[in-house]
């Protein structure tokens, strides 16, 4: 009999899964615990409209007042897990409590990585809503930035940064992925490509400067570390699950009995792509949260989702449906990249996996049926087949 | 069934779209979303609302 439920981590997974139990009929205790003092929050807009002031924080809130008492559920804010005693069905509290459950699931998300040297004044993460508050009050001391990591976190800090006409360089030891369609700058962000960070050089405790593997040095006042995210599973090293990345699941989400996961933390076995995944996609927080309430109320229904990600960077909107990986196939579908508008598409062992659009929001939503169908690759070599779906 | 966007917050991801087509469109330019009939009928009353659960942005809002 499920009468206890205790879901750990309250951010759009975690606060999802929480109302799809309460939509479907789950009438017991509900216990949502979050690490951060604030009531759940949204976080693709930090490193975009709060980061640049255009939005009041108050609007990152995921729900109101109401709602969430609506929700009928402990919220225990402020509140870490650390650790989990699968065995005595108990979550494990900072400061010596613990939360007995019938059902858990595991929403923590991920915790940013940080650099070697970096742990210096001047030197930023963004991951919360306090980081990115800080970030933007530092920024409006006009700083010299370096921005390390040109993923699209640190894209999007840079194209924030540019915007308010600071000086920024970003540098990555890889070429990124669109390289060619950024081209050597972006937007009037220098680009120090293919070449690492060896140190960070500091002044009076201070960041400084920023040395690259090739030797050259980089003024900087303001450094943001934006190097990727580690699943934060340090709370369950010693749970018996198994961690290899992030908390792994089976097809439906479960990663031992009474014990699922969803959001940036869960790896699963996506029988769509015939492939175990991990995603960090917001709308992935959303449907797994729902998915994992389901299958925990006995829905027993894999979790086959296409993803979907997106990026707004300086005027342009970059949206994607599938999975790209790196042996992938490219092609162009319609537009043109030298117009900065197009829609592409992507595919391994001739089936399409992923459709990418850039200013195409529209256009790729459209295309999402090729991945949806696992369309054959030689579909896009004929255009009378591509032809009709681009235009319906 | 009142529906309300706010196109402030739409990233143009067009899932509304997908999920309630008799309701929400995406403008061709940048992918805005376009409310078709603020007053939908009952019967998609059911995709409405997935369609604001599964918004990214939380753009949409529905009022019995």
């Amino acid at each position: 009999m499920l009468r206890r439920v205790v879901i750990v981590g309250a951010s759009a997974a975690g606060l999802t899964a929480a109302e799809a139990l309460r939509r479907r009929g789950y009438d017991g205790t509900l216990t949502l615990i979050g690490d951060e003092p604030y009531p759940p929050y949204d976080r693709p807009p930090l490193s975009k409209q709060i980061l640049a002031g255009t939005w009041e924080q108050e609007k990152v809130v995921l729900r109101n007042n109401e709602a969430l008492s609506e929700l009928g559920a402990d919220l225990l804010l402020g509140h870490t897990a650390t650790g989990l005693d699968a065995a005595g069905r108990r979550v494990l509290l900072a400061g010596g409590g613990a939360v007995g459950y019938d059902a858990l699931v595991i929403a923590t998300g991920v915790t940013p990585r940080q650099l070697p040297g970096a742990d210096l004044a001047g030197a930023h993460l963004l991951r919360t809503l306090d980081d990115a508050l800080t970030l933007r009050a530092h920024l409006l001391d006009r700083p010299k930035v370096v921005v390390v990591g040109a993923g699209f976190l640190g894209a999007e800090v840079a194209a924030v940064a540019r915007e308010m006409g600071l000086e920024v360089t970003l540098v990555d030891p890889l070429p990124v992925p669109m390289h060619r369609q950024f081209g050597e700058r972006i937007g009037g962000v220098s680009l120090r490509l293919g070449t690492g960070v060896s140190r960070f050089i500091q002044a009076a405790g201070r960041v400084a400067a920023v040395e690259l593997a090739d030797g050259s040095v980089i003024d900087a006042d303001l450094v943001v570390v934006a190097v990727g995210a580690a699943p934060a599973t340090g709370w369950l090293t010693r749970s018996g699950l198994s961690l290899v990345d992030g908390v792994e699941c089976d097809s439906r989400c479960q990663a031992a009995s009474g014990i699922y996961a969803a959001g940036d933390v869960a790896s699963w076995c996506n029988p769509h792509f015939g492939a175990r995944m991990r995603l960090e996609h917001r709308m992935n927080a959303t449907e797994q949260g729902i998915a994992v309430a389901g299958n925990l109320l006995g829905d027993d229904l894999a979790f086959a989702p296409v993803p979907f990600f997106w990026t707004d960077q300086y005027d342009t909107k970059i949206q994607a449906y599938g999975i790209f990986p790196p042996d992938a196939e490219f092609q162009i579908v319609s537009g043109d990249p030298g117009e900065r508008r197009f829609a592409a598409a992507y595919g391994r062992h001739g089936t399409v996996t992923g459709v990418l659009g850039w200013n195409s929001p529209r256009e790729v939503r459209r295309l999402r049926q090729l991945v949806v169908d696992r369309a054959p690759w030689t579909t896009l070599t004929t255009p009378s087949l591509v032809s009709p779906l681009a235009a319906r | 069934m009142k529906v309300i966007i706010d196109t402030d917050r739409c990233i143009s991801a067009g899932q509304c779209v997908l999920a309630a087509p008799e309701v929400f469109d995406q403008r061709d330019e940048d992918g805005l979303v376009v409310l078709l009939n603020p007053s939908p009928p009952a019967d998609v009353a059911v995709d409405v609302k997935q369609a604001a659960t599964l918004c990214p942005a939380l753009a949409i809002t529905v009022e019995d």
